[in-house]
């Protein structure tokens, strides 16, 4: 029988059958949930198969290139923004090339469902001049990741996937083919290919250019792009990935009248795209995300051929798509549904009764009533919730681990109270750094970090802080006078805002640590916090 | 053959045990399905969805057009009227009486219940309280998914074994009290109808 999947699982089933031998990432909605596979998969364990969580995307995807590099098939996981963190060692290792197959799969939020940007990790797959695979079903996920690590070695590069959110997170019935063989240890064969001395990285970067051809032509061939042919000539269409479903989805039992080309591996298949041009009278491009195919194809000077979708205002230019959202390009009348009544109020999410940082919060506002001055930098995390009513503390977020640096700029500007606020996993995953350059100028600021011992918005992962954040933060020389341990419950409201005020008022760093574990923690997982080094301060 | 039903809750609530349960009985029935569900930030007490989409046919979109859901399955009735952009004309509503108030604008129930009971194919029912006399609350939603049962393409006994094999590991007792909960909500659904 099919095995019911989430796209994310289907693709995590995918590579544990292309016989990786390890998956590295660190936790990021959409994409949590691969990883999460292959941890729970009995397979993967019997097979030794590396899942564990790493401290960042970059640590993650590098641990994933040293495995190519000793021969073995690797995958490492993020979600969009995430390939920013990883963004230096991603762009290198086209140009090292790879040895073992190495994938990236990186899933993107388009509408922003549960991140700060829709960024587009295709410009990236082009940036890096690597071939990208867009799947558009679950089934899809599946075969298209075995696939992509065999392209993998084929063409000696990392292979992009990317993924959207409606994918990630949609299930669907699934066939399980066969499980292939993990790679034996054999080192590259060429020694200096992963030497990227300026004298050897020029000779792989124009191998690189030099395999252009090759990727587009294993696009031209690839058995995940196709053209579906339609007796309306007046226009044809590209749909990309998930953007298929939903052009299919507006056409009973899928009888499209246009012809159509479904684009799921890049570089754009030229050819097949220049037959659509010459049997068309003009293009709609269906894409999630940014208008990527239709900026490459459009004719800038807009004189000669018509191309039509996001970039054109044909389609909606952001927020993603979905079978509603195309109709009108392809000339369909929309609609009047019903229309969500009066009566009804927005629901936008909380943080959990009970939530620690909820008492934090309590104490940052009457700080903040004390002194007009105080300034709070967020981060990345459930607390990011304190952006909104009722508590409305945090005047920024921006990225993993800008809370402590944006703090200190803002210090340096001359703000007081700088107060920044990041949690556990963030802190290790961004934070450190951070906190190294204040800590070297004693810069006044407040950092508070509020450590639930979990990485909690995305299903309470275990966070690479737990038990160590006291040792990370004197390695890093924050002053022991200066490094506080509270416990932020609605008893100590009154001691914890003095021993807050305290800090403020110290001229040089202050770290703050607010410590009490998520309330969705399962016991187990308390349980397991419970046997961990207890934290010490003299 | 093709039904698109809309679940709706907030964060928390169960409506995925629902979509789990509608998932497997479709499987085990040989069709098709998709399942769009909602994680991370927005599973934090605010409004969550989850399309579930069955057919023997091929379906391409993970998530339902806007006017072609046949129903709305709601374990909150505030939130049952959210989505009433994407029910189709005549369609069914199922939801639970009982308000999950965790803002400060929650409006009037009364005002709530009127607008529910405007439309024609309603079933409003006190699903939490069927559920606690049977001695199990937490089947509320399983409750729900009874009441809808009759207008679902899948075979009672295929939603049945659904519920057995998902509550196994819970134990005889859970299974029992759901299944118990399922009965009972298509009981009352035919009280209602009739």
């Amino acid at each position: 029988m099919k095995k019911l999947l989430l796209g994310n699982e289907a693709l995590a089933q995918g590579a544990i059958d292309a016989g990786i031998s390890g998956v590295y990432a660190y936790p990021g909605t959409p994409s949590t949930e691969i990883t999460e596979y292959i941890q729970r998969s009995k397979t993967a364990k019997e097979l030794n198969i590396h899942s564990q969580w790493s401290v960042n995307e970059k640590t993650a995807m590098e641990a994933a290139l040293g495995m190519s590099y000793a021969g073995k098939r690797a995958m490492t996981v993020m979600k969009h923004v995430g390939l920013n963190v990883a963004a230096d060692v991603f762009m290198n290792m086209s140009v090292s090339g790879i040895n073992g197959g190495l994938v990236v799969v990186v899933a993107d939020d388009p509408s922003m469902h549960s991140s700060q940007n829709e960024q587009d990790s295709r410009y990236y797959g082009k940036f890096a001049m690597i071939p990208i695979l867009e799947p558009s079903t679950q089934q899809e996920c599946y075969e298209i990741t075995k696939y992509a690590f065999d392209l993998s070695e084929k063409m000696g590069l990392p292979i992009m996937i990317r993924l959207v959110t409606r994918l990630s997170h949609s299930r669907a019935g699934i066939e399980i083919g066969n499980r292939i063989a993990q790679n034996k240890i054999s080192l590259p064969k060429n020694p200096t290919q992963f030497q990227l001395i300026p004298m050897h990285a020029r000779g792989r970067y124009q191998h690189l250019v030099d395999i252009q051809s090759d990727n587009r032509e294993s696009s031209e061939n690839s058995c995940f792009n196709k053209n579906i042919e339609g007796k309306d000539t007046s226009m044809g269409i590209i749909a990309a990935g998930i953007a298929y479903n939903y052009l299919m989805e507006n056409y009973e039992d899928g009888e499209c009248p246009y012809p159509i080309l479904k684009v799921s591996q890049y570089p754009l298949p030229k050819t097949r795209i220049k037959n659509l041009f010459d049997n068309c009278e003009k293009i709609l491009v269906l894409e999630d995300g940014y208008p990527f195919i239709e900026e490459i194809i459009s004719d800038f000077l807009g004189e000669n051929r018509n191309v039509i979708g996001r970039l054109s205002g044909h389609v909606n230019r952001v927020g993603e798509l979905d079978p509603d959202s195309i109709k009108k390009a392809l000339g369909f009348e929309v609609e009047i549904t019903e229309s969500i009544p009066k009566v009804v109020s927005g629901r936008p999410p909380e943080l959990c009764v009970g939530c620690a940082h909820r008492d934090l919060f309590d104490a940052i506002n009457v700080l903040g009533k004390e002194d007009s001055n105080q300034q709070v930098f967020g981060d990345i995390g459930c607390y990011a919730l304190g952006v909104l009513d009722p508590f409305a503390s945090i005047n920024t977020l921006i990225d993993m681990g800008a809370s402590i640096t944006m703090a200190k700029g803002a210090a340096d500007a001359g703000i007081h109270p700088a107060i920044a606020i990041i949690g556990d996993s963030t802190f290790t995953h961004s934070g450190m750094t951070g906190l190294l350059d204040a800590v070297i100028e004693d810069t006044s600021i407040t950092v508070v970090i509020s450590d639930n011992s979990t990485i909690a918005m995305t299903g309470a992962q275990d966070s690479a802080a737990s038990g160590r954040i006291v040792e990370i933060c004197k390695g890093i020389g924050v002053d022991e006078d200066h490094l506080i341990l509270i416990t932020p419950l609605h008893k100590n409201l009154q001691k914890n805002i003095d021993l807050i005020r305290d800090e403020i008022n110290h001229k040089g760093v202050s770290v703050i640590i607010a410590q009490r574990p998520c309330v969705q923690l399962p016991k187990e997982k308390k349980d397991k916090l419970k046997k961990l080094k207890k934290i010490s301060l003299n | 053959m093709k039904t698109n039903i809309i679940l709706a809750g907030v964060g928390g609530q169960g409506i995925l045990t629902i979509a789990a349960v509608l998932d497997t009985a479709a499987l085990a029935s040989n069709l098709n399905i998709k399942q769009a569900e909602v994680h991370g930030m927005s599973q934090r007490g605010g409004a969550v969805q989850s399309h579930v989409r069955i057919s023997d046919k091929e379906i391409y979109s993970d998530l339902i057009p806007k006017g072609k859901a046949d129903m709305i399955i709601s374990v909150e009735p505030m939130e049952l009227l959210r989505y009433l952009p994407f029910l189709k004309k005549g369609g069914l509503l199922v939801t639970d009486s009982n308000p999950f108030v965790n803002i400060t604008n929650y409006p009037e129930l009364d005002k709530l219940y009127t607008e529910i009971k405007s439309h024609s194919n309603t079933l409003l029912i006190d699903a939490k309280k069927i559920a606690k006399d049977l001695g199990n609350s937490r089947a509320t939603n399983i409750v729900l998914l009874g009441a809808a049962a009759s207008q679902l393409p899948l075979s009672d006994e295929s939603l049945q074994q659904a519920i057995k094999s998902l509550f196994a590991r819970k134990g005889e007792r859970v299974v029992e009290k759901n299944i118990e909960a399922f009965n009972k909500g298509k009981e009352i659904a035919t009280e209602f109808i009739s």
